[in-house]
């Protein structure tokens, strides 16, 4: 088993002027080179989460340790070189004037000289596939590009961990999958660690393990395939059922032998007209 | 009209003007800006106005497209000629319709300050035309970096230039949408009295104040996520570059100014 990169210690947070907190002692590690997702319904406190990771709110109570740095308010400019984070709407994040340029703003803030700059700047773009897209202007880009734009500038900085927070959830179909792709190849590739923090469990189907966030409380914990087990218990929690476990569940109740619970369409697809020969 | 305008416009190319430094090219514009008040008689308008088309013809911007985008302002210019040729009251007259006198001095006027107005203009737009607005904000940052010493917020000033450059068309984009979803409701924009019309911008605004504002504080955490804490400590990604042309372009103007200086009157 991997070592855990971020440990999380009995943490609380509430936001200022509200009665109920937004995380109530919340205690987990996040392993080096895992994908997890963290999931939940509006309010579960998964956001909140995401931003104590980054530094951009701190804890009253617990405590975080990033790569072995606590971090406080001292270490929160070290800490954030080596978090990254994507957030939701592709238009808010954008920085820059040109593709170039937001890409380059991370490495400017951090004080990276010129030359490695420019080296850097191209090659993150050619690792999420905008390499040709340099002087481009946000406003000719699709949500999905854009999206592949700013997790190009997280990577310039070469991180250790990047946080999705609902970074696919303004985006169509396929601008999601060609996020989630890019994010899967450079996992693999740069063994990044990766945080998904998302409501739609199609996604979380691809994680490593999933994490479940219900009123600011660590809910449940599991891989997907126990994650999913769940059923009725996660559309209680607000949370829908990926269409492919619905699919399996159903084909078992009408009697049909899955090997299975399936995660994925293909998967799906792949035993069922596969199974007539096994037979 | 709104497509022709040519204030604030950049048009891409490869001219001489378009390669210079944004620097040189704000002090030249700078320093125009003053020398054109040294003229006083026929031959320094005559310096000048050569000079200004040297420019246009370095430009290699259509003089059509030139010609279309600045109409609105020669109207500007021709009423600012009328100003002068009807409220000077110096010198012999030269035109006696009635009640109506025009005096030579008058038509003097006329000419010549509706003439500065215009090289001025001229000047001023080649600026914009040739350079990217990112590329005169860099140009003003760097110009504006010795002021930082009295904490003039140099920088501040040039990223808030740059992003809201980096806005306007999302801006655009998103006052088309709200308009589309406005008139959908029953909103009309483009009949009825004016006085309704006005109205029906306050449906239009609203959202977009509201939107901006939400826009603005995403941004705000996303700038800090990724490591923003001023400009303290920050490297610049782009590059200015001073090269020969920009040297010999200022002191071209710098002979052009000598030049005023001998022959004004």
């Amino acid at each position: 088993m991997s070592k855990p990169l971020v440990t999380i210690d009995g943490v609380s947070f509430s936001y200022e002027g509200q009665q109920t907190p937004a995380l109530k002692n919340i205690t987990f590690d996040i392993l080096e080179g895992e994908w997890l997702a963290i999931v939940g319904h509006n309010g579960s406190g998964k956001s909140t989460l995401a931003k104590l990771l980054n530094g951009l709110q701190f804890p009253q109570q617990g405590k975080i340790a990033v790569c072995g740095t606590e971090l406080t308010e001292a270490t929160v400019w070290e800490v954030r070189k080596n978090v990254g984070m994507v957030f939701q709407n592709p238009d808010n994040q954008f920085v820059g004037t040109t593709v170039r340029d937001d890409v380059a703003f991370g490495l400017e803030n951090h004080g990276v000289p010129r030359e490695i700059m420019v080296e850097r700047v191209q090659t993150s773009l050619d690792k999420v596939q905008m390499g040709t897209f340099l002087n481009q202007e946000p406003h000719h880009l699709s949500g999905g590009q854009k999206q592949r734009v700013a997790i190009a500038g997280v990577i310039a900085l070469q991180p250790a961990i990047i946080i999705l927070d609902e970074a696919t959830s303004m985006l169509d179909p396929r601008g999601r999958a060609e996020v989630i792709a890019t994010v899967r190849e450079l996992k693999d590739r740069e063994h990044i660690t990766v945080i998904s923090i998302t409501h739609d469990l199609e996604e979380a189907a691809k994680a490593d393990r999933v994490i479940v966030m219900n009123k600011g409380e660590l809910y449940r914990e599991g891989t997907p395939e126990q994650i999913f087990e769940m059923d009725e218990e996660l559309v209680q929690l607000g949370l829908d059922i990926p269409f492919p476990v619905k699919m399996s569940k159903l084909l078992r109740h009408k009697g049909v032998e899955l090997t299975k619970t399936h995660l994925t369409e293909e998967e799906l697809v792949t035993e069922l007209w596969t199974s007539h020969s096994k037979m | 009209m709104m497509e022709k305008m040519i204030f604030g416009r950049y048009v891409p190319g490869e001219s001489l003007l378009h390669r210079m430094d944004p620097r040189s090219k704000l002090i030249i514009v700078f320093l125009f800006v003053i020398v054109v008040f040294i003229a006083n008689n026929v031959p320094t308008y005559a310096v000048l106005a050569a000079y200004t088309f040297l420019m246009v013809g370095l430009s290699r911007i259509p003089l059509r497209f030139l010609y279309g985008g600045l109409k609105p302002v020669f109207l500007l210019v021709f009423f600012t000629f009328l100003l002068h040729i009807f409220m000077t009251k110096e010198g012999p007259i030269i035109l006696e319709l009635g009640w109506l006198k025009i005096y030579e001095e008058g038509l003097r006027q006329g000419i010549f300050i509706s003439l500065r107005f215009l090289l001025l203009i001229l000047v001023t737009s080649l600026l914009t035309l040739t350079t990217t607005p990112i590329e005169i904000t860099d140009g003003l940052e760097t110009l504006l970096n010795p002021l930082k010493k009295w904490k003039f917020p140099v920088h501040e000033l040039a990223l808030m230039m740059s992003i809201s450059l980096r806005f306007i068309p999302t801006l655009m984009q998103e006052t088309d949408k709200i308009m589309k979803a406005q008139t959908a409701r029953g909103v009309e924009y483009n009949s009825g009295p004016v006085k309704e019309r006005i109205k029906a911008i306050i449906p239009l605004l609203i959202p977009l104040f509201i939107s901006s504002f939400k826009r603005a504080e995403e941004l705000a955490v996303a700038m800090e996520a990724r490591g923003y804490k001023g400009g303290e400590g920050r490297t610049k990604y782009r590059q200015l570059a001073w090269g020969m042309v920009d040297t010999a372009m200022l002191l071209f103007l710098g002979a052009v100014t000598v030049l005023l200086f001998v022959l004004r009157g």
